[in-house]
């Protein structure tokens, strides 16, 4: 393919004279960025608190009557509801995507600034519905957050009248903002990076999201198709997925819809998700680690098609969430076949981490003190991840808890500790000043520590067979008592880490208003994010002038050279003769 | 789910193939220097906007052959009825591939800077274009007045969303296709909208491709 030598510097940016102009109808990719990034946490700490919720009621049955089983329903639908979507996908990739791709690619703004912005708030409007689910008569759903038919949109289920409407109209906004986001990074990225910027020249950063926004493009789509034939069956008693059935005595409507065929759509979208918010993890990990330990990252090419690979394979795994829906064998061998392929690249990327750190300068501050902590629970869920990923291991585990700690661990805590390591990373170079360390480094361990004391012991009931998605336990034979002594320790680890997520939100305010003002690239990182004009960087990111890239993105101690990183603007000298080598 | 997946394979392998050819043998830690000396790296030479709506159309790809591959699977179960297509079908077939033409036309005038030509041609495709709307609407009248709701069989309800999901794409572009003639109506430079021209082009082409896989495969069960 062509390349012309450059980018497009005629760009023309919006440039507000209000304050509304600059900071609410913004149209710059760093203050939608950090709205995206606000409202996915908002939205967050609704889905963190609906935890609390579950988990009194899983530690302490029936003493709260607040909490009775349609509440229960409700709170563990939308807290994986919003969890995964509505705050990962969006963080990850309208938080990360839009701040890191143009500054990483040396652009002025994402290449259809408007479209960014609208991006933004449509996907307001999918907080905001989902959020009005609460309110609505009956509540929000309480299907689970697979929201399969029937019982999703059959009386008797919690919210099967207004509240699955509302979350699959919100689901459907969500799909619109995020394509109408996708399409700007993706193009950013091919079409308006700055001279000397080879695609091999990009951070990981930037090639995790961009790998996760084309899963996002082409998976996203069967979530819309499932939702917009769900909403159909709900509201005009159509039949795609809901067979003749009786519900309260009556029989309904419907007749010879397919359950299964929402599974299989569903599930389309639902793996490569995993990966739309494991992708941009990886590449955002491989940069802390690299920086933090001061050495170039291991195998950058293999880390690069890893991403493609894993992107690719993430397409033909998805039906390993259904060994249980009765599916022929010879599937669930074809399907256990793939899953057990994909960890070869995922372990490719987890070996190079480690030989990154490998005798390294390693810095234990707090962004890398997130990425250490990333791997051990990465691999802690990938490993658990090859158990379930056998047909003979999941069925009998399927519908345990053993799945519950396998998810939350490879794709909930996971991401989570480097979405903080993000923050904590990239939170100079926003407001200028740095967060305390030592709150950092307290909100870490609580973090680390409280995550493994809330999972391993999931894994372990789980395989003792306390099944998932019950309300209560009640009195089961096969459960010995040692079950609900876990279950309270579970529980108030479960808090104590929710805890620890405030004293993370305060240290943001905090630090905004009396953190140390931080120098300009405090990690001495090579990166381009850290070269703008001014520092923080202010709209059109680079002055007059765009940069010009001279190298890659990981050079750090190279023999010869002043400093122990060259930054990629760095003209070649006698400082930088040791970097080809 | 055969039919996305073919779909996604080839788009992947596009993306792959792509690639390879930008990586192979590329070495970015031993490369350092002047641009030029090794590569020239910079953005594609497509333009933004053409890249953008590319990336759209894999989108819209995917989305349609999901709905493909659902009808398919719904097939198979005992209540499907297959409905007959009213025959206006084939004429809102014939206008969408007219208007696909008038648009080629206007945008061959477009790289020739013949502004008349463009305007005239660009308005016969959106004429063209709403005959086609308005024959989707008449053969959802045909199929309601003969008895088919949406809520009779499958066949039928597949049959009213994919031509609504088609022509929900069909408004999209003609929104844009508005903007593209009332510019031009006041005197825009050719130049600056002949990318419009093209893209609608592109546009338009994919939809009829699309809307042409729909009609087989409806007239085919």
């Amino acid at each position: 393919m062509a390349h012309v030598a450059l980018a497009d510097e005629g760009q023309d940016l919006a440039h507000p004279k209000t304050w509304i102009g600059a900071y609410v109808w913004s149209q710059d990719h760093k203050i939608i960025g950090i709205q995206y990034i606000l409202t996915a946490t908002a939205v967050g700490v609704v889905a963190l608190v609906l935890s609390f919720m579950m988990r009194l009621q899983l530690g302490f049955p029936g003493a709260f009557d607040l909490i009775q089983p349609s509440e229960y329903y409700q709170a563990v639908t939308m807290h994986g509801m919003i969890m995964i979507v509505f705050m990962l996908t969006a963080f990850f990739l309208g938080g990360f995507g839009n701040i890191l791709v143009p500054l990483m690619c040396g652009a002025r703004d994402m290449a259809f600034p408007f479209m960014n912005m609208l991006s933004y708030w449509v996907y307001l409007l999918s907080v905001i519905v989902v959020c009005a689910s609460f309110f609505v008569p009956e509540g929000p759903t309480g299907a689970g957050w697979t929201l399969y038919p029937p019982q999703a949109i059959t009386e008797g289920t919690a919210g099967a009248d207004w509240g699955i409407v509302c979350m699959t109209v919100s689901l459907g906004l969500f799909v619109i903002a995020f394509t109408m986001g996708g399409l700007n990074y993706v193009t950013t990225a091919f079409q308006a990076r700055t001279r000397g910027m080879t695609l091999m020249r990009m951070p990981l950063s930037v090639w995790g999201i961009i790998m996760a926004t084309i899963l996002g493009l082409l998976a996203f789509p069967a979530l819309l198709v499932s939702v917009i034939m769900m909403t159909l069956d709900k509201m005009l008693d159509t039949s795609f997925f809901m067979p003749a059935i009786s519900s309260l005595g009556e029989n309904l409507s419907h007749e010879g819809g397919s359950p299964i065929l929402f599974q299989h759509l569903f599930w389309f979208f639902g793996h490569p998700e995993v990966y739309i918010v494991a992708l941009p993890a990886f590449g955002i990990v491989s940069d802390l680690i690299s920086t933090h330990a001061r050495k170039n990252i291991f195998g950058y090419r293999m880390m690069v098609w890893a991403l493609v690979a894993i992107g690719g394979l993430s397409f033909i795994v998805w039906a390993h969430h259904m060994y249980v829906s009765g599916m022929n064998p010879y599937f669930g061998f074809f399907f256990a076949t793939t899953t057990l392929i994909i960890a070869v690249p995922t372990a490719i990327k987890v070996y190079n981490w480690v030989l990154t750190l490998w005798q390294g300068n390693i810095h234990l501050n707090v962004p890398m003190l997130f990425a250490i902590g990333f791997i051990f629970t990465f691999i802690h869920g990938g490993i658990t991840g090859l158990f379930l990923g056998n047909v003979v291991v999941d069925v009998p585990l399927s519908d345990t808890y053993f799945v519950v700690g396998h998810f939350h661990m490879v794709m909930g805590v996971s991401p989570f500790l480097v979405v903080f390591g993000g923050i904590y990373h990239w939170y100079p170079l926003l407001t200028g000043r740095m967060l305390n360390d030592t709150m950092g480094k307290i909100h870490f361990w609580m973090t680390f520590l409280g995550t493994y004391a809330i999972y391993l012991p999931m894994h372990y009931i789980g395989i003792l067979g306390v099944p998932r998605r019950y309300f209560a336990n009640g009195s089961t034979e096969f459960l010995p008592e040692s079950v609900q002594t876990a279950n309270v320790s579970i529980t108030i680890a479960a808090l104590i880490v929710g805890m620890a997520q405030f004293l993370f939100i305060i240290n943001l305010v905090w630090s905004l208003i009396y953190g140390k003002k931080s120098e300009r690239n405090p990690w001495r990182a090579t990166t381009l994010e850290w070269q703008t004009k001014d520092y923080p960087p202010k709209h059109g990111n680079w002055g007059p002038e765009l940069p010009v890239v001279h190298r890659w993105a990981y050079s750090y101690s190279v023999p010869g050279a002043k400093d122990d990183y060259i930054d990629q603007t760095e003209e070649p000298s006698e400082n930088t003769k040791g970097d080809v080598h | 789910m055969t039919a996305t997946l073919i779909i996604l394979a080839v788009i992947m392998g596009s993306v792959v193939f792509w690639l390879i050819r930008q990586t192979l043998n590329v070495q970015p830690w031993a490369e350092e220097g002047p641009i030029g000396q090794h590569h020239a790296g910079g953005p594609f030479s497509i333009p933004a906007a053409k890249i953008g709506l590319i990336t759209f159309l894999a989108v819209a790809s995917s989305l349609f052959s999901l709905f493909v591959s659902a009808y398919f699977q719904r097939m198979e179960y005992g209540d499907w009825t297959p409905l007959t297509e009213p025959g206006v079908l084939w004429i809102s077939t014939g206008l969408l591939i007219l208007a696909s033409i008038f648009f080629q036309i206007a945008r061959n005038a477009a790289i020739k800077s013949q502004v008349k030509k463009v305007k005239s041609n660009l308005l016969i495709a959106g004429i063209f274009t709403f005959a086609f709307i308005a024959g989707q609407f008449w053969a959802w009248q045909e199929l309601h007045d003969a008895g088919y709701f949406l809520t009779s069989n499958p066949a039928n309800s597949f049959f009213y969303v994919l031509t609504a999901i088609h022509a929900l794409h069909i408004f999209g572009g003609l929104w844009v296709w508005s903007k593209t003639v009332f510019k031009l109506q006041n005197k825009a430079e050719v130049q600056k909208l002949r990318m419009s021209v093209e893209l609608c082009t592109i546009y338009w082409h994919f939809l009829l491709l699309v809307w042409l896989v729909l009609f087989a495969l409806l007239l085919s069960t």
